[in-house]
């Protein structure tokens, strides 16, 4: 899996975000439209693109949508 | 897991009864426009029911199994028994299944009890009753599910509040000589017990001046200790991970192919894991039909409020192979196998 893929995938959910302008350094939480039900919402991504499960407490771990790549990659392993 | 399966008995039909007064999410004032325009989109619920003050679970349950028991000409003395699935009973004490015996007319040796379980529930109850169905060789027996569950949450609460709606329901099963078998799935995981629950209110926290005190949970979450609290992604990642297994293992038991079930009818939870768990199953749209938009997340009372809005001419017209699979709150999930052949099915009731 690459990091561009998934900042793209991410980014998509983000619908008040111009394309190309987040990246992996991105704190994802202070992205425009940003909300737990956003949180719901890439959990549910990550599972159907990656069949990877992330839990509440992890991702309260995670600031960067790097933070978040790293974590999903490592489980995915 | 638990499979087993049982025979002789034929579901002979299902009904179900909603409140009248109907909320949009769209005005749901917690939350901006926008937002309430992606949380109708993505948790897939417009509309919702909302019991009013003094209308209790068992009164929707109660108009369900009179009309059902109307429809289909049964005399009440042949029913034996009659469970009720709810976690809003009338009381914490009786049990409310008794009530429901006195006031449905039901004679004294029917055997009532009441099961406290939500989601999953409804598959429990029609679980326990073909059990004893089965068991006692003869008779009727109605499952009534519900809940009120808009009671137990805090206005205050955006993560609770747009999810829930209330319903009662009712399903008639009978003994039948060489009815064809229903196959069962039932499982649970109690370790998940804090990912829905109400704090306080039982016997380890009984009500104290402090449980009534709004508390600031985050942002756009205040609630009270009596409140329900809901962990949307715990129950997300849970029912993903264990909903479709649990389907695949029925089917394998009762020799079943996917292709082979016209219609799978989930718990409607929301949205996102409903569909989450359709994909991962490689079910296809028309196999699984919805009531979610409309209706709301009902509890126990989902996949009767599915099948009698959704499925109402193909369930009174035709023979139907079905999977139903209830999942949440325990945390509780299983799932049924059961062929149904021209159930009474009344229209909706409004109350």
């Amino acid at each position: 899996m690459q990091l561009s893929d998934f900042v793209q995938s991410i980014e998509k959910e983000f619908e008040d975000t111009r394309p190309g302008t987040v990246t992996g350094e991105t704190e994802f939480r202070k992205l425009e439209g940003w909300s737990s039900m956003m949180a719901l919402i890439i959990i549910a991504k990550i599972d159907s693109d990656y069949s990877v499960t992330v839990t509440a407490e992890e991702l309260a771990e995670c600031n960067t949508i790097n933070d978040l790549f790293e974590l999903v990659h490592a489980k995915a392993a | 897991m638990s499979l087993f399966s049982t025979q002789n008995i034929r579901i002979a039909g299902i009904s179900a009864c909603v409140p009248r007064k109907e909320v949009s999410n769209y005005d749901f004032e917690l939350i901006s426009q926008k937002e309430r325009e992606l949380l109708v989109k993505s948790v897939g619920i417009e509309k919702r029911r909302v019991a009013e003050k003094g209308v209790c679970t068992s009164d929707l349950c109660q108009k369900s199994a009179e009309k059902l028991l109307n429809e289909l000409g049964w005399r009440k003395d042949e029913v034996s028994i009659l469970i009720f699935v709810t976690q809003t009973p009338d009381y914490i004490t009786p049990a409310t299944s008794n009530i429901l015996q006195d006031k449905l007319g039901l004679p004294g040796s029917c055997i009532a009890l009441d099961i406290n379980l939500g989601c999953s529930g409804y598959v429990y109850g029609i679980a326990v009753a073909s059990s004893l169905l089965a068991t006692l060789g003869k008779g009727k027996a109605l499952v009534l599910a519900g809940d009120i569950s808009t009671a137990t949450i805090s206005e205050k609460d955006k993560s609770a509040t747009p999810i829930f709606s209330d319903a009662g329901s009712a399903t008639a099963l009978e003994f039948e000589s060489h009815a064809p078998e229903m196959y069962f799935n039932l499982q649970g995981n109690g370790s998940g017990y804090k990912a829905i629950i109400i704090p306080d209110g039982g016997y380890r926290n009984p009500v104290s001046s402090k449980s009534l005190e709004y508390e600031q949970v985050s942002e756009g979450i205040i609630r009270r200790k009596t409140d329900l609290v809901l962990n949307g992604i715990d129950v997300f990642n849970f029912s993903v991970n264990e909903v479709p297994k649990n389907v695949e293992e029925l089917l394998k038991f009762s020799g079943r192919e996917r292709q082979g079930i016209d219609y799978f009818i989930f718990h409607q939870a929301n949205l996102l894991i409903n569909e989450s768990i359709r994909k991962k199953l490689k079910l296809e749209p028309k196999q699984v039909p919805y009531s979610l938009r409309n209706f709301g997340n009902t509890s126990s009372a989902t996949i009767p409020v599915t099948i009698v809005t959704q499925l109402k001419n193909e369930i009174t017209g035709k023979p139907l192979k079905m999977v139903a699979c209830g999942f949440g709150v325990g945390l509780s999930w299983g799932s049924v196998y059961a062929e149904t052949n021209r159930l009474a099915c009344p229209d909706l009731i409004e109350w």
